[in-house]
């Protein structure tokens, strides 16, 4: 195919996986691709990212399209025919042989087919504790070939073929295997810090590896299905539409790199709402003064600086089973938040609700400071299924007269209240002493007000219900919020 | 225009005789903005060398860096240009009786009263140049824009005087800590860089050459060391300055192999918050 085809398909893929991808840089791209020679693979990938990718977030979604349209390009990328190893592989193996005083009869032609797996382990376990790159490829490439038991056309995706791949090399117990190696071949004793460091180097190692025998098996599912089918199943979403309900471990960590400068973003974006406000009352005192040198017309009417509307921030949030996940995300941001202004105050509730705001204050790890308010606070008040209305009825009596005009309260939360009484009227004395009232809730719109949802009773009384599913909604709740 | 490079190793390699060491992916950006004369937004975490990279690369060229550092609320007459009123005023006195007032109005928006600041002087300027604005996120949102017209057409417009287009078309770099998006109009213009933190190689070539007298040893074990640090969860994860200070202080020690002790004795230099100093000490001194 002609990279020019190649590359129309590649930025519709783009596009389709969520990447904000202009015109002009897609011209741009264009351009790029004349002076940078698809051959050089690197080159020509950073290239494109350059002028394609303007979020190092998405960074990681182009990476992976990227793989799916070019991975069939350029020489040492091409697939080898099935037993028929490439020169490299056969080079590499005479080597093996004579390592092992056993030259004759395998050498050539056999590929891997004619070592046992107990051989292939061996080698892999050689090129991982050398760190050898060609030839942890070359073992990558022949582990799928022999192991994955990958057919044309069948309709499987490619995390089976990688288990199927890995359980075969045991790569669980390969960590451990190379420490032992390790410990026994150094003369003396490793000091705890050198082992750790070891460590870490080896576990670098295989995930090395993990990520060519994870490419080889695209490379050849894109082979075998093409580039645009490959692509459709291997979207996934951008970091900031990753559902927080449905997140993932990995997910959740990037989500929380993302936080925080989302929170530095909130808290900046009042700073300078303050500073460059509207004008403050009439300074009559001040007008007077000035007055005088107008003969004493007040000609030049003097304002008040608007006083700086120091936003106190209570956060409210529901950390039952329902919306764990979410309940983890919402703990992080509390977390984020409680750095970046002096007066957060954060309260978790299930069917009882406790303060936790010296949870967060106490500890700068947020790790330790979630753990805590996951043992310690005292959130059940019956049988720990979520009960907004007593939540809020008891909230409302021990921190209610806490809420001033300053205050803003953030309520967060699904509530599915279990068909208990909902007690809204204590939303509605909120929002009448406090300055703004938000409600932050996962579920999707559709959802809402079905089932034990009663949401819409809830919102009625703030100044808004919010879908926050996303980091994308979360932060247009917080670019609003002002 | 001639280009400045013949293909992406020259820029790597050039870039290594000026003491930048450039990954394949910061040289491809930096001769992809030469061939494209476009702009280059280079983000990524503090401490990273996005600065030093204009630097390297106007040693590289031997272009005068212009630097334009931001900060919130620069405007126009800081960034661009602006009328030298006091050499106006005294124009028009000088000449009060002679020139008729058409004559003056046309003299003094001339560019003998202009003075130019550094986006306009990149541009006006003969010799080449580098063009280097620092923490463009520094700057307000609206202040942005100010930007646009310089780094797409490489010209300014002027009202009194009309436009000036660059005589050459200068290497731009901005720089960005990411502490807020950047709009869609800016990062379309410009070629996107992400420096981030060195691989354990580059970190210890890094190390080798910017540190006199090192021992490949120690540098290879000072990596690897920041390495896995920075696989730890942390406010703040050591930067490659970071790295170097604590190189050097190790050689000031007279430290040849680093163990846990000396490691958790330093570790200060590397890290600058208390938790975090903490965190990695048990870490380092915890075998598994």
């Amino acid at each position: 195919m002609p990279v020019l085809d190649l590359m129309s398909g590649f930025i519709v893929e783009l596009r389709n996986a969520g990447l904000p991808v202009s015109l002009t840089e897609n011209l741009d791209a264009m351009e790029a691709v004349k002076v940078i020679p698809i051959e050089d693979r690197d080159a020509f990938k950073y290239a494109l990212g350059a002028t394609l990718v303007k979020n190092n977030a998405h960074w990681k979604v182009f990476e992976t399209i990227f793989e799916v349209y070019f991975s069939l390009r350029g020489p040492e990328y091409a697939i080898t025919q099935d037993g028929q190893p490439d020169d490299f592989w056969r080079e590499m193996q005479e080597q093996m042989d004579q390592v092992k005083g056993q030259g004759e009869g395998k050498g050539s032609g056999g590929g891997m087919d004619s070592l046992t797996p107990e051989e292939i382990n061996a080698m892999l376990m050689r090129a991982l504790m050398s760190g050898d790159q060609a030839m942890m490829r070359a073992l990558a490439k022949q582990s799928v070939q022999r192991f994955a038991g990958m057919e044309p056309g069948r309709p499987v995706g490619g995390t089976y073929y990688l288990y199927r791949t890995l359980r075969n090399l045991d790569l669980e117990n390969m960590l451990q295997k190379l420490m032992d190696a390790n410990r026994e071949s150094s003369q003396q004793d490793l000091t705890s810090l050198e082992e750790r460091l070891e460590k870490d180097e080896f576990e670098s190692r295989i995930e090395q590896f993990k990520q060519e025998v994870e490419s080889e098996i695209r490379r050849r599912l894109v082979a075998d299905r093409g580039a645009e089918a490959m692509a459709k199943t291997l979207r996934k979403p951008l970091p900031e539409d990753v559902e927080f309900m449905h997140a993932s471990r990995d997910e959740m960590q990037s989500l929380k790199k993302a936080l925080y400068p989302l929170t530095r973003k909130l808290a900046a974006r009042l700073a300078r709402k303050r500073r460059h406000g509207r004008k403050g009352p009439l300074d009559f005192r001040n007008t007077v003064r000035h007055s005088l040198s107008y003969g004493g017309v007040p000609a030049d009417p003097k304002f008040r600086y608007p006083r700086p509307a120091k936003p106190e921030l209570m956060v409210v949030a529901d950390i039952s089973g329902s919306v764990a996940a979410f309940a983890r995300f919402t703990l992080m941001f509390v977390y984020a938040i409680q750095n970046q202004f002096s007066k957060v105050r954060s309260f978790v509730f299930i069917d009882g609700i406790d303060e936790v705001t010296k949870y967060f204050k106490s500890t700068e790890d947020i790790g330790e400071a979630i753990n805590r308010v996951n043992t310690e606070a005292d959130v059940v008040w019956v049988d720990g299924h979520s009960d907004y209305g007593h939540a809020f009825e008891v909230f409302w009596e021990r921190y209610g007269r806490d809420i001033n005009s300053k205050t803003t309260v953030l309520l967060l939360g699904d509530a599915r209240n279990n068909y208990h009484a909902a007690q809204s009227w204590v939303v509605k004395e909120i929002a009448k002493r406090a300055r703004h009232v938000y409600w932050l809730n996962p579920e999707p719109k559709s959802y809402w007000n079905t089932g034990d949802s009663i949401v819409g009773e809830y919102g009625a009384h703030t100044d808004g219900v919010f879908e926050c599913r996303n980091l994308r909604q979360l932060e247009g709740f917080v670019e609003n919020l002002t | 225009m001639k280009p400045r490079f013949n293909d992406v190793a020259t820029v790597r390699s050039g870039l290594k005789n000026v003491n930048y060491l450039a990954d394949d992916g910061i040289a491809g950006v930096v001769f992809l903005a030469d061939r494209l004369g476009k702009p280059v937004l280079i983000e990524g975490p503090a401490g990273t060398g996005k600065t030093q990279l204009a630097k390297s690369v106007a040693e590289l060229t031997g272009a005068r860096l212009i630097r334009l550092q931001c900060y919130e609320g620069l405007d126009e007459s800081k960034a661009l240009y602006e009328w030298n009123y006091k050499k106006q005023l005294l124009r028009i006195q000088a000449d009060k009786n002679s020139d008729s007032w058409s004559e003056i109005h046309d003299d003094i928006f001339s560019s003998e009263f202009l003075l130019a600041r550094p986006l306009l002087e990149a541009i006006t300027s003969e010799e080449p140049v580098v063009l280097l604005i620092d923490e463009v996120d520094r700057v307000e949102l609206e202040t942005e824009a100010l930007l646009l017209e310089i780094l797409s057409e490489y010209q300014v417009s002027i009202p009194e005087l009309g436009t000036i287009t660059a005589k050459q078309i200068p290497l731009v770099f901005l720089t960005s800590n990411n502490t807020r998006e950047l709009s869609e109009a800016l990062k379309r213009r410009c070629l996107y860089l992400h420096v981030d933190y060195p691989d354990l190689e580059r970190e210890k070539e890094i190390v080798l050459n910017k540190v006199p007298d090192i021992s490949e040893n120690l540098a290879d074990q000072i990596a690897r060391i920041v390495r896995s640090i920075r696989q730890l969860d942390l406010k703040k994860a050591p930067s490659v300055s970071e790295t170097l200070d604590w190189a050097r202080t190790l050689m000031l020690l007279g430290i040849e192999t680093i163990d846990a002790q000396e490691a958790k004795e330093t570790l200060h230099i590397l890290l600058k918050y208390q938790t975090d100093i903490a965190k990695a000490a048990k870490e380092l001194s915890v075998t598994k």
